[in-house]
């Protein structure tokens, strides 16, 4: 079998499934956000009755994320919803805005976008919280109310974004019924060459196989390649499986992982304990294909979707008005090193915009120094407009008072994960995804421009 | 009963992203308060480029459009985990989508909720129908009539009687799967 059909057997109390059996599984984790989660609460009541208890207290995560820096009434109201169900319930993982449990949140527009608005124990973006949180482990199985929910596939666990009804329904049952996905396999050889990132093989794959070559199936990463990729970097890879209709994507679980995971748990008190799946030999795959890492190039997906790919160094000729760094894909401690790699000591042309993924990311860069200076500083230099509201912020548009959101039709070059039209506001604007020295390097130029010339 | 569906039908193309369908903007609406239910279904289809679609889905101020079929190319809904999607077009009174082909979660809420019946053409229906064609849609005999052409659709096979039964809840209270409501 393979990695999620093995994944999926256990869950389901088998000895074996085949892809296209219909099993019922046991929940690890269910994650949950600002956006999904009051509705997913409310087909919980709706459903199971007001005075309904959950199924487990500890399997739920509940992270704020999507629209929490706006003056947008419901959004705020929203996070209120997630604050009462999380005492309600006995909730202990409920990552909060605000550090008072009876309080209510409300943004403060007059503080503004730019200066921290958040409590101690929020976090941010909820893909990449989750695991520095110690809740992604491997040989689980993760259902999250959101596509994304497939980043923790890094981690070695099954992990598939669902809707508010399933949640719902895992809220009071714990259980779930799951179609096993045909697996195909991206075997990995050699290493990235200077100048290329993980955001580059992921683009690069589903410009391959297609928007939606995936749909319905696993995507499993193998070979000796994966060794070469840090965790940061196969979770921007397991990220984008849904980029490609991917049901989930995986990774085995090896030393790194482990390491991983179980500084995490430790730092966070969460179980520790954990039974891995490990690769077998006889597996049924339906697409197999080796990649050599050290073979790709700067990679970009135009406008209007993440499979239209190009290379950086052929679109030289694509002006932009904007350059956007952060989401989880994009947000992360590493993409923020990668960026200020590229802009240290330089001033970018056009617009250009950060928001770190998490509130340990602001941290971080702004704790780090090179030389004298901390990374925070080295980007605010170089002309980049940060904010510590670690968010989601404009990957997804949202009100239309969020930070950096395009509220004009403008061309705008992102370190994100999504370019359907409207997906970052304005739906006559154009998204070009690309890796953060990608984006860096073009927000120098003010075109899109392959970050090699810049690293050198 | 027999069950017929006889609507203008609203024609879209391939990949209409869950963007499309209810942009972000809209999804601080909860879809269990049943106030903000109908508001999602007013802002269906608002995401779709003017431009492409000078034909609206939505009347702007209306809460239901009046088109009950839509007709899709490829990937229908891609994109998001949002089942504000399958929902904006249930609330707006979309009884099916006929697309070549989906995208799993979409597939996935638009059984789990049971708003509408997802069916699958074996034609290219986009090159076929207009916006604004009358089209009926025959459930028992998994059949779309538009003019004078009858095209035969994928049958659903086990996700039927999910939908039919309203969605998972329903379907899991009927075969014991869960208690019934008190
Ligand atoms: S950062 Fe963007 S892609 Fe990631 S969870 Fe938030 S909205 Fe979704």
């Amino acid at each position: 079998m393979t990695l999620t059909e093995k994944i999926l057997a256990r869950a389901s109390g088998r000895p074996r499934v085949e892809p296209g059996d219909n099993v019922w599984v046991e929940t690890d984790i269910l994650l949950t956000h600002d956006v999904c989660g009051p509705g997913s609460i409310g087909v919980f009541k709706r459903e199971f009755g007001q005075d309904a208890r959950v199924w487990d207290p500890s399997k739920i995560v509940i992270i704020p994320d999507h629209y929490i820096f706006t003056a947008d009434r419901l959004s705020n109201r929203n996070v209120d919803i997630l604050r009462d169900f999380a005492k309600e319930q006995g909730l202990p993982y409920f990552y909060d805005v605000i550090d008072d449990p009876n309080g209510s949140w409300t943004f403060n527009a007059e503080v503004g976008q730019i200066k921290r608005q958040y409590g101690s124990r929020y976090q941010g973006v909820c893909h990449a919280a989750l695991p520095r949180l110690g809740h992604a482990r491997p040989g689980e199985v993760l259902f999250g109310t959101d596509s994304h929910t497939c980043m923790a596939g890094a981690f070695g666990e099954f992990a598939t974004g669902i809707g508010n009804t399933d949640a719902g329904f895992i809220l009071g049952t714990g259980k779930l019924l799951v179609k096993v996905p045909e697996t195909m396999r991206f075997y990995l050889e050699g290493a990235m060459p200077p100048g290329v990132m993980a955001k580059d093989v992921i683009l690069w794959v589903i410009g391959d196989i297609g928007f939606d070559g995936a749909t319905y199936r696993a995507m499993q990463w193998e070979g000796p390649g994966v060794g070469s990729l840090n965790m940061d970097d196969r979770m921007t890879i397991a990220n984008m499986a849904i980029e490609a209709g991917g049901k989930n994507g995986i990774f085995p679980a090896d030393k790194a992982t482990h390491e991983y995971v179980s500084e995490r748990t430790t730092r966070n008190g969460t179980k520790a304990d954990y039974n891995p799946v490990e690769l077998d030999k006889d597996q049924k795959l339906i697409f197999d294909k080796v990649y050599d890492l050290s073979k790709l190039e700067p990679t970009v997906a135009m406008h209007p979707n993440p499979g239209n790919r190009a290379l950086a160094k052929e679109l030289e000729k694509v002006k932009l008005d904007r350059a956007y760094i952060g989401s989880c894909t994009g947000g992360k401690a590493s993409d923020f090193f990668a960026f200020a790699k590229v802009v240290k000591g330089r001033h970018v042309k056009i617009d250009t915009y950060g928001v770190p993924a998490t509130s340990d990311v602001v941290q971080e860069l702004k704790e780090t120094l090179w030389e004298t200076q901390s990374v925070w500083n080295v980007l605010v230099e170089a002309g980049v407009k940060m904010t510590e509201n670690a968010s989601c912020a404009a990957c997804l548009g949202g009100p239309t008072d969020t930070f950096a959101r395009l509220n004009a039709p403008l061309t705008c070059i992102s370190a994100t994960n999504r370019n359907f039209p409207g997906r970052m506001g304005s739906k006559e604007a154009k998204v070009y995804l690309a890796s953060p020295y990608t984006v860096a390097a073009s927000a120098l130029t003010g075109h899109v421009t392959d970050p090699r010339e810049f690293l050198s | 009963m027999a069950k017929v569906v006889t609507s203008p039908v609203y024609v879209v193309g391939d990949n209409i992203d869950t963007d499309q369908i209810i942009p972000a903007q809209y999804l601080t609406l909860v879809p269990t308060i049943p106030e903000e239910y109908k508001k999602l279904g007013s802002y269906a289809m608002v995401g779709l480029p003017d431009e492409l679609y000078p034909t609206r889905f939505m009347v702007e101020g209306s809460t239901e459009a009046e088109f009950k079929i839509v007709i899709g190319g490829k990937n229908f809904g891609c994109g998001s985990s949002r089942e504000h999607a399958p929902i904006a077009l249930g609330a707006a009174g979309v009884e099916a989508v006929v697309a070549e082909s989906y995208a799993r979660i979409f597939f996935r809420n638009s059984v789990a909720t049971g708003e509408l019946y997802p069916y699958e053409s074996r034609e290219r229906l986009i090159d076929i129908c207009r916006t604004g064609d009358i089209a009926t849609l025959d459930f028992d005999n998994d059949t779309l009539t538009v003019g004078d052409g009858t095209f035969s659709l994928k049958p659903m096979g086990d996700v039927r009687p999910v939908i039919d039964a309203g969605g998972i809840f329903n379907y899991a209270r009927q075969n014991g799967m869960i208690p019934s409501k008190g």
